[in-house]
């Protein structure tokens, strides 16, 4: 995630995403369309609100005991048949990748959606050492087709329409018909023909694990298309890539992932492919099978009391669908593979306040993200706690110029007024009578400096001639 | 159990006391109405909010001690601000940990369930849900995200208003969402925030009331400032002041 260094801070971001009309339509539409099926399939579920609780204390367990639990897993996958690798950053994890799939001689593989490797930026990282990766998700390769990059965790390509789409493959894949129309069936089957070949000639498969199973070593990969699940059984190696909060601790817990995940992620009441597998077994899918278990960052987000929630995202997508600013910026706008709230909040804990310290004020803590998080992550109460390490992060990294900047000054000012009903009384004068200025025809219409965001589009009605405090005060 | 208190304290946030001074007259008129005797500790200034939300938990510290002090003797505080009593229900008990102060963490965790949104004292402190207001105007009700969300307030205050006298109360398309306040997220990420804003204000104009209600003047600032930058002539209103009008004495939107 070394782009979000190089990405502009959010408000710059957004500004440039508000003003693109087709984005702001095609995602107004999109996540309208889901928030509200999301609404109805998880009306139906009587006890929805004890298994958000389930989900929650079941994750907050294997955070607890995660390095017990992380070597569980370990020793059942070997016991299967399967070989656990462990990467301490993105770096490593693709070195692991990128020497397992060139120690077979191999220079083109297929993946499934993965949203650890699109952290990692795998296949960059694979793409350097000579090697293909093809995207087999539908938006995902939409997505590589346009070189583009994801703005939803669920729907990478939210941001494009079909029209965009048809022209993309019209231009980048040479087995799309001539005639092809933006009809959605048309454009699958296009996609799903090319896919096919490629299928079948991938001797390695690459893909993301939703849930791994401590007890037994199972991988569960939860999927709409049915590409992972040919991924994760055609070719003869298969490497999934997991970051190691993914465990649970035992088959039964299924129970209630697989109830909460498809009904806050695609609005359905299951999802269409769910692919289970256990090492190895002969004679039937992979016969070699790597796990690469992906720290990057994620102990150092464990250390964090507050943040640490963050962890138990089981990547739905829910909260990114009821954002309102999400909605209207797309995903883009914050420079991360995780974007809307839980990326608002994700990111800065795995890249580093300074590289994405305007992600935690990208919000207005309306708290609708909470309301619908699956597994319960407080994202207002770890926003406004990122937002605290900020302020401390610039105190300590700046010093003298964050202390100095106008912001601050004017916080530890307001502290300070606030702190005596003397002071306090005395602004609210010298407010009333310094606003004069800026007072015409009974409305202030422009305000100075870092306020005129406020005034470019808003009036502020002046301070009234008599304080609450001042009326008491005379009728008492 | 309903019960009516005999006294309560008013904690009009600094906010209403320099900005809408109208809102806290309301509050006392219609409490008083009701029997109930107001007073007004005159050592309460901000319950620090803005510091809290905008990063600087370390100044939010001695906001916290001033506001355990001020209402130390009170047994129950209300607030015609959605928001600042969330503050002080969610967040105080964080500040207070972080200051280390266990003295401090006991004052708060005494104080927190004494503290009222006006919506909650009225309809589930004390019962009541007709207060013969009257209010003869088209109105609609925006529900903030601290009301609805965080003090979890549901349909409390359309209850309150469905009561009222004369009033022809219009339901908001969208209700829900935010209409982008949030505080200094108006300021720091204010093209975003005019985004949502400009929606909030369709659905406002689509109802075609002459009034657009709420339980936080701050959500109104922002969305009446909007309303009066393009002249709709619609204004916006707090809750109380609606409830607070009388036949006796009636008000104009």
């Amino acid at each position: 995630m070394t782009d979000a260094a190089r990405h502009p801070p959010f408000p710059q971001a957004a500004r440039a995403a508000l003003a693109n009309t087709q984005l702001r339509h095609n995602l107004g539409h999109a996540t309208h369309t889901i928030r509200a099926k999301r609404a109805e399939v998880v009306g139906e579920v009587p006890d929805w609100q004890q298994l958000r609780e389930a989900g929650r204390a079941l994750k907050e367990r294997v955070l607890r005991h995660l390095d017990d639990y992380l070597l569980e897993l370990e020793a059942a996958v070997q016991r299967s048949g399967g070989v656990v690798h462990w990467a301490r950053d993105a770096a490593e994890a693709n070195r692991i990748v990128g020497d397992l799939v060139a120690g077979h001689g191999v220079d083109e593989v297929v993946k499934s959606k993965s949203l650890t490797t699109e952290e990692t930026k795998l296949n960059e990282a694979l793409a350097e050492r000579g090697i293909r990766a093809w995207e087999t998700d539908l938006a995902q390769l939409i997505i590589q087709l346009g070189d583009d990059t994801p703005s939803h965790i669920l729907v990478p390509a939210i941001h494009r329409n079909r029209e965009e789409i048809r022209e993309l493959f019209l231009r980048k894949l040479e087995d799309a018909p001539r005639d092809l129309s933006d009809d959605p069936h048309e454009l699958a089957e296009t996609a799903r023909l090319h896919l096919r070949k490629l299928f079948l000639a991938a001797r390695i498969g690459i893909s993301g694990v939703n849930f791994a199973v401590a007890e037994t070593g199972t991988i569960a990969v939860v999927e709409s298309e049915g590409n992972a699940r040919m991924c994760t059984t055609l070719p003869e190696v298969l490497i999934s890539v997991m970051g190691i909060e993914k465990i649970i601790p035992t088959w039964r817990d299924f129970e209630i992932y697989l109830q909460l995940l498809p009904r806050s992620s695609t609005a359905e009441r299951m999802n269409p492919y769910t692919s289970l597998w256990t090492g190895v077994t002969p004679g039937d899918g992979p016969q070699e099978f790597h796990l690469v278990l992906v720290d990057n960052g994620r102990t150092n987000v464990l250390a964090d009391v507050v943040g640490r929630q963050a962890l138990n995202c089981i990547r739905c997508s829910a909260c990114l669908n009821v954002c309102p600013v999400y909605e209207r910026t797309g995903g883009h706008a914050y420079g991360s593979t995780y974007p809307g709230p839980i990326g608002a909040i994700l990111t800065p804990m795995l890249s580093g306040l300074d590289a994405a310290g305007s992600l935690p004020y990208a919000s207005s803590l309306c708290g609708a993200c909470y309301e619908v998080c699956p597994v319960k992550i407080n994202i207002p109460e770890v926003l406004v706690h990122l937002r605290h390490e900020q302020v401390k992060h610039s105190t300590r990294t700046d010093g003298v110029r964050e202390r100095l900047s106008g912001e601050h000054v004017a916080m530890r000012a307001m502290a300070r007024i606030f702190a005596s009903r003397r002071l306090y009384e005395a602004a609210q004068r010298l407010g009333r009578l310094g606003q004069w200025p800026l007072v015409r025809r009974g409305k202030i219409e422009h305000l100075p400096g870092p306020l005129s965001g406020w005034s470019s589009m808003r009036d502020l009605q002046p301070i009234p001639k008599q304080s609450f405090r001042e009326w008491w005060r005379e009728r008492s | 159990v309903s019960s009516t208190p005999q006294q309560v304290s008013l904690f009009i946030t600094c906010f209403n006391d320099t900005m809408f001074p109208e809102t806290g007259r309301a509050v006392v008129r219609l409490l008083e109405r009701l029997g109930v005797a107001v007073d007004f500790p005159l050592e309460q200034t901000c319950c620090g909010q803005m510091h809290f939300n905008t990063g600087y938990v370390e100044e939010t510290i001695p906001l916290v001690r001033r506001f355990v002090r001020a209402f130390a003797d009170s047994d129950v505080v209300v607030s015609p601000s959605a928001s600042c009593v969330g503050m002080v229900r969610d967040y105080y008990s964080r500040v207070a940990a972080v200051s280390g102060d266990a003295s401090l963490q006991t004052d708060v965790a005494a104080i927190v369930p004494r503290v009222l949104e006006l919506s909650e004292l009225l309809v589930d402190r004390m019962g009541v849900e007709d207060l013969g207001a009257f209010f003869p105007h088209r109105v609609t009700y925006h529900p903030t995200c601290h009301s609805l969300r965080m003090l979890k307030v549901d349909d409390k205050p359309l209850r309150l208003l469905r009561a009222v006298r004369g009033i022809d109360l219009i339901d908001l398309p969208e209700a829900k969402e935010c209409c982008g306040f949030g505080g200094t997220f108006a300021v720091k990420n204010a093209d975003t925030s005019i985004a949502m804003l400009t929606d909030k204000i369709r659905s406002i104009l689509d109802t075609g009331a002459e009034v657009c209600a709420a339980a936080d003047n701050s959500c109104l600032m922002h969305i009446g400032g909007a309303l009066s930058r393009q002249r709709a002539g619609v204004r916006t209103m707090h809750l109380a002041e609606i409830l607070a009008h009388t036949e006796q004495r009636p008000g104009r939107p």
